[in-house]
């Protein structure tokens, strides 16, 4: 790993033709093994769910079953429960990975300043990020549990209000208590992804901003800021991904009560609870349509950026 | 390669400043208002883990007035975890999955991270977009009809059932981060084993696989995690604590004595389960960054 990287180059030119072709057979076979499982397990499915979601089952005779075409979609998508799952998804996203990105780039700068102790913050900081989500729900949920609970206990202390408040059971606080356990457990990345970043920016930059009589907080906006921009919307693409597919934490926290239920969430709750397998085919097809959608006017928006990367890459 | 790789690759291994200049300036002042964000960001991290032992620690009254320290710890709720019958097989099922489904991903995917890094290739660039857009796929879009399949042909509530939908989702996450660890081993000495007359396998087998093995290392960790995390698949494909992973069980936990607040042995639990991955952090933390900025930032 520490090994420098040197200038990659062509391979020799001896053996000519049919050397390349015997390559391109061998990486099409070291290839193929992911490829086709990651098909079968993948893609087969989510055509199989297609064909689910065209279908209304009977919750009572196993194996009947009759075509209704778009029926499902129709009634999942004038259903209140989608919308406002689809909001309370969007909300969640929203609120969290605006929170971790402004979060993860100021730990990247801390993380970016050489102080004694520094090694010990990024471990500190590095620990969330391993927890297991169901465990980073619970521990949150210990924190604002009525009576027993760290910030409960410290705001009825203060006489601040939220201390009488059971946080888990009403809409609003609900929500804050989830965002909190996800930018907790996520941020980390977020940090380390934009401080890859952070490191490359060179420190002549710096000192010529410096001889230009600019101040710290003129160069962090017009020099470090624009730089880092590549690296910020890798990460914010990351954390978006993932925060549209939030399931763990609602599902420990609330069951999908109090307006947090997730478009993952209501998808599951009408397949496993309520057997519906037609609808629930119908709302995870949804979900899975919007994420895509999402991240295809992600990769619109900030092609421009991606593009640079790619082509420093070269 | 990447002057971000490039870059992580020369600074990661020492903790040393950019620059001396970089360095006076931060060792000899760091300004007291950035020490009380440092402390800020270290509460931040540590005090929910404080909080989530001193819960584990606590019964009855002490529990349910949330003392700051607990003046009465007992080790009560553990015990209950380690002998509920439930929880042990949970463990169980979540390392036979984690295991196996790390091993057979890092397998699968030092081949295919093999062939994108190295070889050359039809199409290489489309196949890499369609291997990274599989991890930001909705859990739920698999997992709804697998449901409906595995009860079909006897795979539901079944750990291989578990077992080869994770691999879908490990395998992307340790093709990309095999890919770049492969791009920085030195081309150099492929050539001289292909001067010597071996062929690509050969050269793969007996030259990049032992030089790789940090690499490896590395993304088996992160495999590791990403799988032994995993919640809405192992909820959706099972139903019997014989098939359950760990973070399932603990969701369904619902204490086993009946007169005690089930929070402190749900707290125990998660303790439990939180110990080795915080070791895990403490040992492999260099590893875990590299792993994680190294697919991050090529992806």
């Amino acid at each position: 790993m520490a090994t420098k990287t040197l200038a990659p180059r062509r391979g020799p030119v001896r053996g000519g033709n049919g050397r390349d072709q015997a390559e391109r057979r061998l990486a099409v076979r070291m290839t193929a093994p992911s490829l086709v499982l990651m098909a079968l397990v993948a893609a087969v499915p989510i055509g199989y769910a297609a064909w689910l979601s065209l279908n209304q089952y009977s919750v009572r005779t196993a194996g009947l079953s009759r075509f209704v075409g778009l029926e499902n979609y129709v009634t999942a998508l004038s259903s209140p429960e989608w919308w406002a799952s689809f909001g309370q998804t969007f909300l969640f996203a929203g609120l969290s990975v605006s929170l971790e990105l402004v979060l993860g780039t100021a730990m990247a700068l801390l993380l970016n300043l050489a102080f004694r102790g520094r090694a010990l913050l990024r471990t500190v900081v590095l620990l969330p990020y391993a927890i297991v989500t169901v465990v980073s729900a619970i521990t949150w949920q210990t924190m604002f549990q009525p009576n027993m609970g760290l910030v409960t206990n410290v705001l009825s202390a203060l006489g601040l209000p939220g201390g009488d408040v059971v946080w888990l059971g009403e809409h609003g606080y609900a929500m804050t208590v989830i965002v909190l356990a996800d930018v907790w457990k996520t941020t980390p990345f977020a940090a380390l992804i934009i401080l890859a970043g952070l490191q490359v920016i060179s420190a002549e930059t710096y000192e010529a901003a410096e001889l230009d009589g600019a101040s710290k907080w003129q160069a962090f906006v017009h020099i470090t800021l624009p730089l880092l921009r590549p690296a910020i919307v890798l990460a914010a693409i990351f954390r978006t991904m993932d925060a549209l597919r939030v399931f763990d934490l609602p599902f420990v926290l609330t069951r999908g009560a109090n307006g947090t239920e997730s478009m993952s969430m209501l998808a599951y709750t009408q397949l496993r609870e309520n057997r519906l397998v037609g609808e629930g085919s119908a709302l995870s097809l949804l979900t899975f349509l919007t994420v895509m959608v999402v991240s295809v006017v992600y990769i619109r928006f900030a092609g421009g950026n991606i593009r640079e990367v790619a082509k420093e890459e070269q | 390669m990447s002057t971000l790789t490039a870059e992580r690759t020369t600074a990661a291994p020492a903790d040393r400043p950019r620059a001396p200049k970089r360095r006076l300036r931060g060792e000899a002042k760091l300004h007291p208002l950035v020490w009380v964000f440092v402390l800020a960001v270290m509460g931040f991290s540590l005090i929910p883990f404080y909080w989530l032992v001193n819960t584990s620690l606590k019964k009855g009254a002490s529990l349910s007035q949330g003392e700051l320290f607990p003046s009465q710890p007992t080790f009560e709720n553990y015990l209950v975890v380690f002998q509920n019958a439930e929880f042990l097989l949970a463990l169980r099922n979540s390392v036979i999955i984690a295991v196996v489904t790390t091993t057979v991903a890092l397998v699968f995917a030092s081949f295919a991270a093999y062939a994108l890094a190295r070889l050359k290739m039809r199409r290489k660039a489309m196949i890499l977009t369609l291997i990274l857009s599989v991890t930001t796929f909705p859990a739920i879009a698999i997992a709804a009809p697998l449901f409906s399949i595995w009860r079909e042909i006897g795979l539901y509530d079944m750990l291989l059932g578990l077992i080869i939908p994770k691999l879908t989702f490990a395998l992307p996450l340790a093709i990309y981060t095999l890919t770049s660890f492969f791009k920085e081993i030195p081309r150099e000495l492929e050539e001289s084993a292909y001067m010597d007359g071996a062929t690509p396998f050969t050269t793969f087998r007996k030259v990049i696989l032992p030089l790789a093995v940090p690499g490896l290392a590395t993304t088996a960790i992160l495999v590791f995690i990403s799988v032994w995390n995993e919640f809405l698949l192992a909820v959706t494909l099972t139903t019997s604590p014989e098939a359950r992973p760990v973070p399932v069980a603990i969701a369904f936990f619902s204490g086993t004595s009946e007169f005690d607040q089930p929070l402190g042995t749900i707290s125990a639990a998660s303790v439990i389960i939180t110990v080795p991955l915080v070791i895990l952090v403490l040992v492999c933390q260099k590893r875990i960054v590299s792993g994680m900025t190294a697919g991050a930032v090529k992806g």
